[in-house]
């Protein structure tokens, strides 16, 4: 099957600055990938480039098959496009606005449906402008998935939510892919990208500087594990395997097991408590601020 | 296309339903105009003033002629260059954009609506002056006067989504609209007739749309006795050239996403 969405060397240039420089990218069908970066990295140019509201600079763009800067209504008709921006008819209500979009699509959800989906059921004829920040929200995936989009284009969509709110996010995000939608995400929140997709790029000033499964981004599967636990004095044959720091001790090791075996048994049969043993692999917060710093 | 006017027709219903809901835009494009002229012509009744034609008339009369032209432009530029700019500002024109729907049928969407807002406007407004003040409805001048508001619509539409492109942000929206239209209103004889004072002042008005689009209405509401059919060409002929003028600007111009 062709992929979603296929970008070679796309660049971007506003008045001489390059916002996106040389960027690679291959969606499959069914996917939701992750574009992850700080603020100012290129994510949304690069988003709306791919929905069609930018034109690029150069590069190679097949979206669906088609190219987004010449798609036109044949290309709308199959993506939909949650913009970071909400932006409705303040004096419509909830049902009324996704009525009017659905009539713009071919073979549109039922409206119903989509309030179900992203659980807007309780608030479908309240006014647009009524509705909370989070609701607001909900209702741009709506809008996004009315067309039932084959693509859906999701640019931060869940920046300035709280926890809570975003969880509830997370949740109707997941749901979607059960649909079989191929997703598209934005998201300056790593935790976003962990949860929800499958596979993510991270880009930094332009530039993707690591790509890959949240297990394995940025090589983190190969990472060297850590075992630390509060100062005690231990035997010479540990103490020559771990470092003092402050008042722990601390080392890291590719295969943990035979040293944590060697450990544990000398704690039992010496009747020792090892305080505040820690077993960790680096997580993919600690893999992002390394790339993110690397590449800026 | 023919799905695109489909699109635009059905578009027409939503723009309805929001522009009643909205209190502001209800008020202003609908009526304001009313008002001014149930209060023109209640205080200024028992006077008289003197047409552009020249004629005579009582000012419920006069009042009658120079307030269509203002609910023209109040329905169809103001109207449209406020709620343009504010959707422009709200990201709703981007969110179009990024459907199936023709840019153009969304424009053409809120023009029908804005001409149908329009088309009341001007019957209540001749329903009442001549119930209460016998104004006359046009009869053999009704084709001219009928192809006067037709082109005035077509002229103050373009011009109101040509005033978009010069309207940076929705708050600048109604001081540069009021800015553009207020004192036109004033020298045009909207207001207050002038076709006995200056006559440089009816030169300049003259350049502007409003004062020929204010002489067309007039010649084919009441039309003198030596034009019975009450065409005036010269006065369609500057508006509709400001139309044109305004759809090369808007065509270059016009933007669906605001300037950050």
């Amino acid at each position: 099957m062709a992929p979603a969405i296929e970008v070679r060397e796309l660049r971007k240039s506003y008045r001489g600055q390059e916002a996106v420089s040389g960027v690679d990218l291959t969606v499959e069908p069914g996917e939701v990938f992750a574009l992850l970066g700080p603020n100012g990295a290129g994510k949304t140019t690069t988003v709306e480039i791919l929905e069609g509201h930018r034109d690029r600079t150069s590069g190679d763009v097949s979206v669906l098959g088609h190219d987004p800067a010449e798609g036109g209504p044949d290309l709308r008709r199959r993506i939909g496009i949650v913009l970071q921006e909400t932006g409705v008819e303040r004096f419509l209500t909830v049902a009324e606005v996704l009525e009017e979009f659905a009539g713009y699509y071919p073979r549109p959800l039922a409206v119903d449906h989509v309030l179900d989906l992203v659980g807007l059921e309780e608030k479908r004829n309240s006014r647009v402008g009524r509705l909370s920040g989070g609701q607001q929200r909900r209702l741009d995936v709506g809008i996004g998935l009315i067309g039932n989009p084959e693509l859906l284009f999701l640019d931060e969509p869940t920046t300035g939510f709280d926890p809570s709110a975003r969880r509830g996010a997370w949740e109707m995000v997941k749901g979607l892919t059960d649909l079989g939608t191929t997703v598209f995400l934005t998201t300056h929140y790593m935790e976003e990208a962990q949860q929800l997709a499958d596979r993510v790029a991270i880009i930094v000033g332009g530039r993707i500087v690591a790509e890959g499964t949240p297990a394995t981004l940025g090589g983190r599967q190969l990472r060297d594990t850590s075992v630390s636990f509060a100062h005690i004095v231990l035997p010479d044959h540990l103490a020559n395997r771990f470092t003092a720091d402050g008042d722990r001790w601390v080392t890291s090791s590719s295969d943990p097991t035979e040293l944590l075996h060697e450990l544990t048994a000398w704690a039992i049969g010496a009747g020792v408590t090892l305080d505040g043993l820690e077993v960790t692999r680096p997580d993919l917060e600690d893999v992002y601020l390394e790339l993110t710093s690397e590449g800026s | 296309m023919n799905d695109g006017l489909r699109l635009a027709v059905r578009q027409v219903r939503y723009e309805n339903k929001a522009f009643w809901r909205n209190p502001a835009s209800a008020f202003f494009t609908f009526f304001f105009p009313l008002l001014f002229l149930f209060v023109l012509t209640t205080l200024l009744k028992n006077d008289t003033s003197t047409l552009p034609t020249g004629q005579e008339v009582n000012n419920a009369t006069y009042f009658t002629a120079s307030i269509l032209p203002f609910g023209v432009i109040t329905a169809c530029y103001t109207n449209l260059a406020m709620s343009v700019t504010f959707l422009r500002d709200q990201g709703v024109l981007k969110r179009v954009r990024g459907t199936p729907l023709p840019p153009w049928s969304y424009l053409l969407g809120r023009i029908i609506h804005a001409v149908a807002i329009m088309l009341v406007l001007v019957v209540i407004m001749l329903t009442f002056s001549h119930l209460a003040y016998d104004v006359p409805v046009p009869g053999r001048s009704a084709p001219a006067f009928l192809i006067t508001l037709a082109v005035g619509a077509f002229a103050f539409c373009a011009m109101g989504l040509a005033a978009t492109a010069a309207i940076p942000n929705a708050d600048a929206a109604p001081a540069v609209v009021n800015a553009t239209v207020m004192p036109l209103l004033f020298l045009s004889g909207v207001f207050v007739p002038i076709d006995d004072g200056p006559a440089w002042i009816r030169t300049v008005a003259g350049i502007f749309p409003v004062r020929p689009l204010l002489k067309s209405v007039t010649e084919s509401l009441i039309p003198p006795t030596g034009n019975p059919t009450g065409w005036y060409f010269g006065g369609l002929a500057v508006v509709a050239l400001w139309g044109v003028g305004a759809v090369l600007v808007a065509s270059r111009w016009f933007r669906w996403e605001s300037r950050r």
